[in-house]
């Protein structure tokens, strides 16, 4: 159905090619999912399948990609249309129209098809997605999940025959990405549907997987069978971890294979872990919100929340899409709206009467999209200038960065890094007045393991010398790994808060692989079960 | 209701506000507009549009007033405000700055603002009321790329707002200060990239979902008509609105621009495979709403000022909350 041979392919400008001799074969009624490290081509693979490399981004595309018996050579992406249906990453960027049903018949009214076989489909596309309810609603006002079905059913009007997505879950809670991916197997498995998907969280995806094609770092491509190619994979889910930690044969792909084989080692590990009282230590209130609200003209994002924000702890934020988070942690951080309420420093001071230069030596949040902070050319230009607007001696933001990040080439433009570079450059700006409250909102989107794992690290670190950390974040896995407490929202009001530990395995929807594969026993990480199994041995 | 009833309402009220020598008529205009736009809009983001329409017509107004007190040529009368007249030098003839203003002056100055103002409310009531893609939808197909672009321009011009606010949220994060000229590129770099970004976005998933695929080539003659339709539309506009102009010359070029502009698309039409999901429907709400603008603009035009005819405009210009306010709280518009 998609057949790369020979395929390489160089960005203008570009030194080296970003794609390198890729041969690749995708059969018929295959989920292929596309894996590997960010900035690594995982995109431009992607694009090349539909055409939009290199008509669209221009570059050299040497090789030839035959996607169901048509050649990108001399077809345009316009020419593909009717077989491969594209969702881009962040769906909302390509919306046409401005209500639901007319982003779905968009396409076919392009392809000419007649009214009454578009009305037959579009009711087909609204049950099929589950999006029957909001057919006439504006596009912008729908939620991350419900925007991402409505991006895929706007290319499945056209009745594609392959279907190739970009980070489909990446913006979602784990509920909605599992609407998503429920959405995109019934396709696989009940119209035979060929789909090429890239992720990041492969944890959400390999489960489903038929093929796995991997894009390393210098633009080579391998691929295989999906079990055959987690066994020696580098990135592999927690549950592929468990997996392998544990001996399995065959290595589970989903929590349902995994617990079938699980017994032998939750007898082992139930020893191990003897359920202990613990006594959490007595730590010191950095920032203390008490009876928190905050209102917009349509509605109320956040209710009523008391929440102390502790040094020496990290924090997490989870909950759906739109249950206040964002808003909570803006009017933490003094700089967002606030209805009423209360936030204290541990000085007694209110961060939002502090102004901004003030707050900032207290307060350090990291918004959603990095790029909103940064508006020089060069990663050094930003550098110095966070040092003078911070007051710091000069070079320590750019020694925090390379600290975080490794070494960077400091001429090179902001919008160059990689998603994990970017969220360590905004970092090390928004450190560089020493702030002990450190705020980030939805760090990990679009972050690999690798970068993850730096970060996780990185907020350890901060919380060790005492500072406090709060996150909101929808990776459960990455909430797991670095997270000491988590405090669940709902509807602007918390619903949860305690330890992690406590919240994840209380919750079938917020608990990690691990957690449930081995409940009731409560370890939440690869590593905590290697721990564990230490112990015993 | 189909878009086009709208918006022959909203234009039937403009001829109006704009012919009409009677200042009720034109209070009784702006009130009737606001009046059934407020009644009838929808819930959507369209809907809440409204109150930036009403601003923009108090803006006009006092402009308008700023304007006459500025530079105005300040009619004789009772004096309110005694300004000294500045001398301005022998090329600028003609033109006053300052000098004393007048009741008079005031007056005509404000009726000429409440006219403006009118217009801006009426064209700011369609754009509430219809959705600017159902109602481009009903052009003829070979002006759909045009219809595209501005349904996108639409939507992008909201995001950019959005974009902006956000921006200047996070740079007062770094510290930065949120106005002034120091916090201009900070403003502005981050949005403008963000705008290129989401425009290279939007095309590519245009670009896979077969936009623009005609076949064929393009007919030659198509541009010169619908240029030309254009013009003569324009000019006709002209004269229709304004009562000084021969009175053939509205209705005939607007005709003549009519002609050339069907002549044109069936032209460019026949290259379009494309096709069309939904039909407006024009029914019977649709020719009431239609029938009152046009109604007014007939009236105004045939009919003196006098308190008959301007009670019947009134009538006219609300008439279409009979037929269209919304039923369960969500209009069907």
């Amino acid at each position: 159905m998609i057949r790369l041979e020979g395929v390489s392919v160089t960005y203008p400008g570009a030194a080296e090619p970003t794609l390198r001799s890729v041969d690749l074969n995708v059969a018929e009624g295959e989920l292929c999912l596309v894996v590997g490290p960010t900035g690594a081509g995982k995109t431009t693979l992607l694009r090349a399948v539909c055409g939009l490399v290199p008509h669209f981004s221009g570059g050299l595309l040497e090789g030839s990609v035959t996607v169901a018996g048509r050649d990108t050579r001399t077809h345009r992406p316009r020419d593909l249309a009717d077989v491969v249906g594209v969702v881009l990453q962040d769906p909302a960027q390509g919306f046409v129209a401005d209500t639901v049903e007319d982003e779905l018949v968009y396409a076919m009214e392009q392809l000419g098809l007649s009214p009454g076989v578009m009305r037959t489909r579009v009711e087909e596309t609204l049950d099929l997605l589950g999006l029957v309810d909001v057919r006439h609603a504006p596009v912008r006002d729908l939620s991350g999940g419900e925007q991402q079905r409505v991006a895929i059913g706007a290319v499945l009007t056209a009745h594609p025959r392959i279907l190739v997505l970009d980070e489909p879950t990446s913006a979602l809670d784990p509920a909605a990405a599992e609407d998503v991916l429920a959405a995109l197997t019934r396709l696989v498995h009940d119209l035979g549907m060929t789909v090429l998907v890239a992720e990041h969280r492969l944890e959400r995806v390999v489960q489903y997987a038929d093929r796995i094609v991997t894009v390393a770092a210098d633009g080579s491509v391998r691929s295989g069978p999906a079990a055959q190619m987690m066994r020696e994979s580098v990135v592999a889910p927690p549950i592929v971890e468990l997996g392998r930690i544990a001996g399995w044969d065959p290595l589970p792909m989903s929590v349902r294979d995994a617990r079938r084989s699980a017994g032998p080692l939750r007898g082992r590990l139930l020893a191990a872990v003897a359920p202990v009282a613990r006594q959490a230590p007595r730590l010191t209130a950095q920032l203390t919100a008490s009876g928190l609200h905050v209102r917009y003209p349509r509605s109320w994002a956040v209710r009523g929340v008391d929440l102390e924000v502790r040094g020496g702890e990290v924090t997490a934020l989870m909950g759906r899409n739109g249950a206040g988070k964002s808003s909570l942690l803006w009017a933490l951080s003094g700089a967002g709206r606030r209805s009423a309420g209360r936030v204290l420093l541990a000085d007694g001071s209110d961060p939002a009467a502090l102004g901004p230069a003030q707050a900032r030596r207290r307060v350090a949040l990291v918004p959603q999209n990095p790029l909103d902070l940064l508006y020089l050319s060069t990663v050094g230009a930003e550098c110095r200038a966070a040092d003078s607007q911070a007051g710091a001696r000069a070079g320590t933001t750019a020694a925090r960065l390379t600290a975080l990040a490794g070494p960077l080439d400091l001429a090179s433009h902001p919008r160059d890094l990689s998603e994990g570079q970017r969220l360590a450059l905004v970092l090390a700006i928004q450190l560089s007045a020493d702030a002990t409250v450190l705020l980030l909102d939805e760090p990990t989107r679009g972050l690999d393991y690798d970068a993850k794992r730096r970060l996780a690290g990185l907020l350890a670190q901060h919380a060790r010398a005492g500072g406090a950390v709060l996150l909101s974040s929808h990776d459960v896995e990455f909430v797991a790994e670095c997270a000491d407490r988590v405090v669940v929202l709902a509807g602007g009001e918390v619903v949860a808060d305690g330890s992690a530990r406590e919240v994840l395995t209380a919750s079938p929807t917020f608990a990690p692989q691990v957690a449930k594969v081995l409940h009731p026993i409560e370890l939440l990480t690869v590593a905590q079960v290697s721990a564990a199994l230490a112990v015993t041995a | 209701m189909h878009p086009l009833a709208w918006w022959s309402w909203a234009l039937g009220l403009t001829v109006a506000a704009s012919r009409t020598p009677s200042v009720p008529a034109l209070g009784l205009i702006v009130i009737a507009t606001l009046l059934v736009a407020t009644l009838a809009r929808g819930d959507g983001p369209r809907g809440r549009a409204l109150p930036g329409f009403v601003v923009l017509a108090a803006v006009v107004v006092a402009l308008r007033l700023t304007f006459y007190v500025v530079v105005g040529i300040k009619t004789p009368g009772t004096v309110v405000l005694d300004l000294p007249a500045v001398p301005m030098p022998a090329w600028a003839v003609g033109v006053q700055l300052f000098g004393p203003v007048t009741t008079a002056g005031l007056g005509t100055a404000a009726v000429g603002g409440l006219r403006l103002a009118a217009l801006v409310l009426c064209v700011g009531a369609a754009g509430v009321l219809t959705s600017a893609a159902r109602t481009l939808r009903t052009l003829p197909a070979a002006l759909h790329e045009l219809g595209t672009a501005v349904v996108i321009a639409v939507n992008v011009a909201p995001a950019l707002v959005a974009a902006a606010t956000r921006v200047r949220k996070a740079q007062r994060l770094r510290g930065l200060p949120a106005r002034g000229l120091r916090a201009v590129p900070a403003t502005v770099v981050p949005v403008l990239n963000d705008a290129l970004e989401q425009s290279l976005a939007l095309a590519a998933s245009m670009d896979s979902r077969g936009f623009a695929g005609t076949r064929g080539r393009r007919d030659a003659r198509v541009v010169p008509l619908l240029l030309g339709a254009l013009l003569a539309v324009a000019v006709g506009l002209y004269g229709v609105l304004d009562p000084s102009t021969p009175p053939w010359s509205g209705p005939g070029l607007l005709a003549l621009g009519a002609a050339c502009g069907l002549l044109g698309s069936v032209l460019a039409g026949r290259l379009v495979t494309r096709t069309s999901f939904r039909r407006e429907v024009w029914g019977t709400q649709a020719s009431v709403v239609a029938m009152a603008g046009l109604g007014a603009a007939v009236l105004v035009t045939v009919a003196g000022p006098g308190p008959g005819a301007v009670a019947t405009l009134g009538a006219l210009a609300v008439a279409p909350l009979l037929v269209s306010l919304p039923r369960s709280g969500r209009s069907a518009a």
